[in-house]
């Protein structure tokens, strides 16, 4: 799960993180007023959950107060395009307005979890304010790792080095220790997937200072951490993915695929969609029903694949493990009936129950064609595409 | 000699709700022979009238000498089920549970460390092993035939579509095992590798990775260095695009490794037959083993 920067900044906040005076505005007249508070020179930034905002003008740096007015005006209640965004871009409710602070050094820091070594690790570059992609690739000997102990935790010591090796003056080795070790702070208590601060800067009054940060969580910890799951901004969010997400289905929606794809398990699902090139089609989504899935939650995976107006077919390749092929069929059957579909359906259903779970489809009279494996669903797939949705199987719009 | 369960197996299920009784009644089914149950709030009943059902690990492993054991606790409670597990000494613990906090793996990973126990998972599908008639987990016994391939894969039910094309083809398994998607797991591609290799139950095997991470990577290179059994190998997402779920950091870590086409190249270069589709795994086994 991803939160507003305003909101990050709050947590960093209160753990102690220096970050610039500001405030949090969703009116013309609130930036206004906090322009004011703050002095007039300030930055309006656009708070949406994708990156790239300043080169699609979701950041500005103005004068007075007026004019701060004026940039929350042109950002608020619009979409703010940027490459990170879907192409509609997201909408924007609230702008960032923070004091300017004049710098003299700009770096990066972050830490995420690295699944080779296990462990939480800290990252850090003398390279800060642009992409740190950019740094990997051009220069990746400026990017400095440092992992921390997953028992005992990141160390002093550990933080210093990184502090050290990135450039930061001896006169601020001490409070940049502090940061990085409350950093981690927030990182282990929060469940945290990723703590960003780019660009971490060091002021020309001799400050070190988290300019800009972006915080993301671990979605299997939000049932610990309802302070974090009450950040949830769903707006932010892709309409078909935030339904499927609210249901408990992994699902990613694919540009211009037509074949529908409703699977358990994420290799599988993989699998499935890598066959549907096979067949000459482009998979339209990534959907992994999970493990226990009950028949509610199949018929609402099966509505949201349903509701993708791309979608010709559907291709459904269930392995019955802890999901029994039955609860799964009376699940399709329901959200078949409860869209009124026409849709021609591919079904593969193999494992734990599977010929109930085919009897119950078979009972319910859809327009069902069954496969033993995934070659002959690519077959299948390819006859069903030819025929066309609207063909004597019955069409839709 | 197979390999990690045998016809020794005693299996203690921590977890028996709904889901955990209803595979655990399976692995019996299929001939695993289950010792102990552990319930909280149940303990001195028995699981299916046969199985006794104790509160701790601690109390089930004293008083029936199970050595492997089985996890289907509710992903909240899961590490600390395999810390119990592990606190008592099980040599081998199977965590099917899914969606288990990674941060708690780190952690319960890094307590493994120098301990006896070998954990495999967590959100995987256990083994089966069908020469002993030996299941652990949640692999559904009838798709398997007994032979001399060996299957190991990140992904649950991916494994069983392999392992459903193998069985057609009348090429049976040794010992399958799924080491699980999650980031962080216990036993990995390498480590099941070397078991196959050292196992002379196998002649060879069904290697299953996908997007993500650099662990098909480690097993390209353990494979070149240390595997003399043929090796048939796929590599599902393809099709998944790029830096969907991957945040700024993490995206740095892995990089261009984490994709398809990359693991593909690294594992053909180790030798590896690359299987060109999830559709024919058991094809191009057939095709290597002669057949």
């Amino acid at each position: 799960m991803n939160i507003h920067e305003y909101q990050a900044r709050e947590i960093l906040e209160s753990y102690g993180v220096p970050v610039p005076r500001a405030g949090v505005a969703s009116t013309p007249d609130e930036a206004r007023k906090l322009a004011v508070d703050l002095g007039g020179r300030v930055v309006v930034k656009a708070q949406v959950h994708a990156g790239g905002r300043g080169k699609a003008g979701g950041v500005k740096l103005v004068e007075t107060p007026d004019e701060a007015a004026a940039a929350a005006e042109g950002m608020l209640g619009r979409n703010l395009v940027t490459h990170q965004t879907r192409a509609g871009g997201v909408p924007v409710r609230q702008v960032l307005v923070a004091e300017l602070t004049d710098i003299a050094d700009e770096l990066y820091l972050a830490i995420t979890l690295d699944a080779d070594a296990r462990a939480p690790m800290v990252m850090a570059s003398s390279e800060g304010g642009v992409e740190i992609e950019e740094v990997a690739a051009n220069t990746p000997e400026r990017i400095v790792r440092v992992a921390a102990d997953p028992l005992i935790g990141l160390s002093p010591y550990h933080a210093r080095d990184v502090a050290m090796k990135i450039g930061i003056p001896p006169d601020l080795i001490r409070p940049a220790t502090t940061l990085i070790m409350n950093l981690y702070r927030i990182f282990r208590d929060k469940d945290a997937s990723l703590v960003e601060i780019n660009p971490l800067v060091i002021t020309t009054d001799g400050r070190v200072m988290a300019l800009d940060a972006k915080i993301g969580f671990e979605d299997d910890a939000l049932f610990r951490h309802p302070e974090i799951r009450s950040l949830e901004d769903p707006e932010q969010n892709d309409e078909l993915e935030q339904k499927a997400h609210d249901a408990g289905l992994a699902y990613v929606k694919l540009e211009g695929g037509r074949v529908g794809c409703m699977v358990n398990g994420a290799g599988l699902a993989m699998a499935t969609m890598d066959i549907t090139k096979t067949a000459g089609a482009d998979p339209a989504n990534f959907l992994d029903v999970g493990g226990g899935a009950a028949e509610d939650k199949i018929a609402e995976a099966f509505g949201i694949i349903v509701s993708d107006h791309d979608v010709e077919a559907i291709l459904v390749n269930l392995f019955g493990g802890i999901l029994r092929c039955d609860v799964a069929a009376r699940g399709i059957v329901m959200g078949a009936r409860s869209t009124g579909t026409q849709l021609p359906l591919v079904v593969a259903m193999r494992g734990t129950n599977a010929e109930e779970g085919l009897q119950i489809l078979a009972d319910a009279g859809l327009n069902v064609t069954t496969v033993g494996d995934l070659g002959e669903a690519a077959k299948a797939l390819t006859n069903v595409l030819a025929i066309g949705p609207a063909g004597p199987n019955g069409g839709t719009d | 000699m197979g390999i990690l369960v045998d016809e020794n197996t005693r299996l203690l299920v921590q977890g028996l709700g709904r889901d955990g009784s209803f595979q655990a009644s399976r692995c019996r089914a299929y001939g695993t022979n289950m010792v102990a149950g552990v319930h909280p709030r149940r303990g001195g009943t028995k699981f299916e009238d046969e199985v006794p059902i104790f509160e701790t690990v601690a109390e089930a492993v004293d008083a029936t000498g199970a050595n492997v054991g089985l996890i289907f606790v509710p992903a909240s409670g899961a590490a600390d089920a395999i810390i119990e597990q592990v606190d008592s000494a099980l040599p081998l613990v199977i965590c099917i549970s899914e969606g288990v906090p990674v941060q708690d793996m780190v952690t319960t990973i890094r307590y493994l460390e120098g301990k006896p126990s070998r954990l495999l998972g967590p959100n995987c599908p256990g083994l089966i092993r069908p020469s002993t008639q030996t299941k652990i987990g949640i692999i559904p016994g009838n798709i398997l035939s007994e032979g001399r391939v060996g299957v190991v894969s990140r992904s649950g039910t991916l494994t069983y579509e392999a392992v459903v094309q193998l069985t057609e083809l009348g090429i049976g398994q040794s010992t399958c095992v799924g080491i699980g998607g999650d980031p962080i797991h216990g036993t990995t591609f390498v480590d099941v590798l070397e078991m196959f290799q050292d196992d002379d139950e196998t002649d060879a095997i069904v290697m299953i990775g996908e997007i993500g991470g650099t662990k098909e990577q480690q097993a390209a290179e353990y494979i070149k260095n240390h595997v003399t059994k043929p090796v048939v190998g796929a590599i599902v997402g393809q099709t998944a695009p790029p830096g969907k779920r991957m945040g700024h950091a993490g995206a740095i870590i892995t990089g261009k490794a984490a994709l398809a086409s990359e693991k593909i190249r690294v594992l053909r270069e180790a030798g590896v037959h690359i299987a060109e589709s999830p559709a024919v795994i058991g094809a191009k086994m057939a095709e290597v083993l002669g057949r």
